[in-house]
């Protein structure tokens, strides 16, 4: 039996039913890894023994009496900055290579509480940090549409484990596209909350304020599911929210009627791929069909954006990646002569260019002198973003665009082009620097710009959905709707 | 564009050495980086307080109680060097 592919719902009511046991699907997907695996790149770590054990637990809990949870059973993958207790997780870095991290983050045990079988860890760009996976010190995932292609970034391992179907579901991270943009390329589902609706408790930190865990699937309803069992206070981080966690799945609605739909004009930016605008506009008109009014709306801080976050995301990783000292945990240098080279060659041997880079232009921006002509500034600048979005969020429900101006680039761009992430996430990251929770969902295909692709239908374009801080039952509404009108999410590449 | 000197500078604070093509390949991509916020000095942004915690969240306190935590072994395994159970670091003086 196939079951590369099939949504959570479909799945849980196999192992309801037992029309398939959980051993037999982890084996399924593991047997899937193995064969495909070598030509995507998606896993850095796949934990076959501890999956099958999971497994086991898994189907004696389905025989016992009383309800499932919902994921009891299925299958994942996480991307390989979410510290599992026992097993390697290395940011796809060389500098925690050998890291074994002594406890679970919170996101982690949420899901074992679930009793869900995690598959293996995926790449990508090292510590979060790029758009396209060639950061990452294991080498760069491919897309699954078109090997010659990148799968997006930094979640892209993620992106490209689930859009060959090597796994039901992945947990992803964003902080300022990187859930949403590998989504588009790849043509999946992806769910960036609201900041503070997930907990980062024991992921691998990259920029604070802005780190959102969420997660990729083939369907709205399917992120619902998860958006329940993942979100919620936690002690362990003191940013989550307060908002009570709704029944998303339960309360997801496809009748628009009454839902008020923007169309931000500055997101269809200069340069987009015709083909991607015209995707777009063609799932607007669906949504109307659906009842939703939709306005012309302006937002024109937006060209900001990637400035602001060129200087705030820096920052804080200068600040958060001050923690590798080669003396508590990951790589150390061999023969540092004296405590300031271990620090100094530790980091050197064990950092790759972006990250070097990143925390260098963070020390730059923070140090004496500079702090208040770029951080403070550009803080004061995002504060110009969030009142913009606060005030468009009162005249309309959802924010929809594109979710990139292009659809997957080749391999080979992202390196050495400093610019390369703030250019490619230009279109999620004044949303991300809002703290708004948001969606990308597949709404056709287009032809790239940069040449050929052997993909017949060309390559996966995303819509985004954007809506207002904590409102994720409105943004999940007008996915579902969405998905209900149109198949674009059931499509899926020859492999 | 910043200087050779003043790309050094960061990379001492930063607990970061640099071979001489690093310093040279930095002081380039620093300086396009620099440049490409540049615009963001000509914002007004008079009266905008800056953004410190962006779901507007205030002092978030709990108790303070003691739980027992029996992994310091775990955790020590993960240093390279280690001592009667301590991490053991170069001498500093």
């Amino acid at each position: 039996m196939d079951f590369a592919f099939l949504t959570l719902t479909e799945l849980r009511e196999k192992l309801d039913k037992k029309e398939v046991s959980s051993v037999e699907l982890t084996k399924y997907f593991l047997e899937r890894i193995k064969n495909l695996d070598k030509d995507y790149n998606s896993f850095v770590t796949v934990t076959e023994e501890e999956a099958l054990k999971n497994a086991k637990d898994a189907d004696d809990f389905i025989s016992s009496p009383g309800e499932n949870p919902f994921l009891c059973g299925i299958p994942y993958a996480a991307k390989d900055l979410f510290c599992t207790k026992g097993i390697r997780t290395t940011a796809s870095s060389k500098i925690l290579d050998n890291y074994i991290p002594p406890y679970d983050s919170t996101v982690i045990k949420k899901l074992k509480d679930q009793k869900s079988v995690l598959l293996g860890k995926t790449n990508l760009d090292q510590f979060a940090h790029g758009s396209s996976t060639e950061t990452s010190a294991y080498g760069p995932s491919k897309n699954p549409w078109d090997k010659n292609r990148i799968p997006g970034g930094s979640s892209g391992g993620s992106s490209a484990a689930v859009g060959t179907g090597l796994s039901p579901w992945a947990l992803a991270t964003e902080t300022g596209g990187s859930i949403r943009q590998p989504s588009s390329l790849c043509g999946i589902s992806g769910w960036k909350p609201t900041y503070g609706r997930v907990s980062r408790y024991g992921i691998i930190a990259m920029g604070s304020s802005l780190d959102s865990p969420g997660a990729m699937a083939y369907s709205v309803e399917d992120l619902a599911h998860l958006a329940e069992i993942m979100s919620g206070r936690d002690e362990r981080d003191s940013t989550t929210g307060h908002a009570p966690v709704e029944e998303y799945a339960k309360k997801i609605s496809a009748d628009l009627h009454g839902v008020k739909i923007g169309i931000p004009k500055e997101y269809f930016v200069e340069g987009m791929e015709e083909g991607v605008r015209h995707r777009v506009m063609e799932a607007v008109k669906e949504l109307k069909k659906a009842g939703a009014e939709i306005v012309d709306v302006s937002l024109p801080n937006t060209k900001y954006g990637s400035l602001v976050y060129a200087i705030v995301a820096p920052s804080e990783i200068s600040s958060n990646l001050g923690r590798y000292d080669g003396i508590r945990y990951g790589h150390t240098v061999a023969n540092g002569k004296d405590l300031m080279e271990v620090y100094t060659k530790s980091r050197a041997e064990g950092f790759g260019d972006e990250a070097k880079r990143r925390i260098m232009t963070g020390t730059y921006v923070l140090s004496a002198g500079y702090y208040d002509a770029y951080y403070k500034k550009a803080q004061k600048v995002r504060r110009l973003i969030v009142n913009e979005f606060a005030e468009v969020f009162k005249q309309v429900d959802v924010l929809v665009c594109p979710s990139t101006p292009n659809v997957a680039p080749k391999l080979g761009k992202a390196a050495d082009d400093p610019l390369f992430g703030y250019i490619a996430d230009q279109l999620n990251i004044p949303g991300a620097l809002a703290g708004l929770p948001a969606l990308s969902i597949p709404c056709g295909f287009a032809r790239p710009s940069d040449g050929e692709t052997p993909s017949m239908d060309g390559l996966p374009v995303g819509l985004q959905i954007i809506g207002p801080q904590f409102g994720e039952q409105k943004i999940f509404n007008v996915g579902f709707a969405y998905q209900q009108l149109t198949d674009w999410h059931r499509k899926h590449p020859q492999i | 564009m910043l200087t050779k000197e003043e790309v050094v500078k960061i990379s001492q604070l930063a607990r970061i050495q640099l071979t001489d093509a690093e310093v040279e390949k930095f002081q380039k991509q620093l300086s396009t980086v620099l440049d490409y916020v540049e615009e963001l000095k000509k914002v007004d942004t008079n009266g905008l307080e800056e953004v410190s915690q962006v779901t507007g969240l205030v002092n978030v306190q709990r108790e303070d109680r003691i739980e027992v935590a029996d992994n310091h072994e775990q955790i020590l395994s993960q240093a390279p060097e280690i001592k009667d159970g301590y991490y053991k670091v170069k001498a500093i003086l």
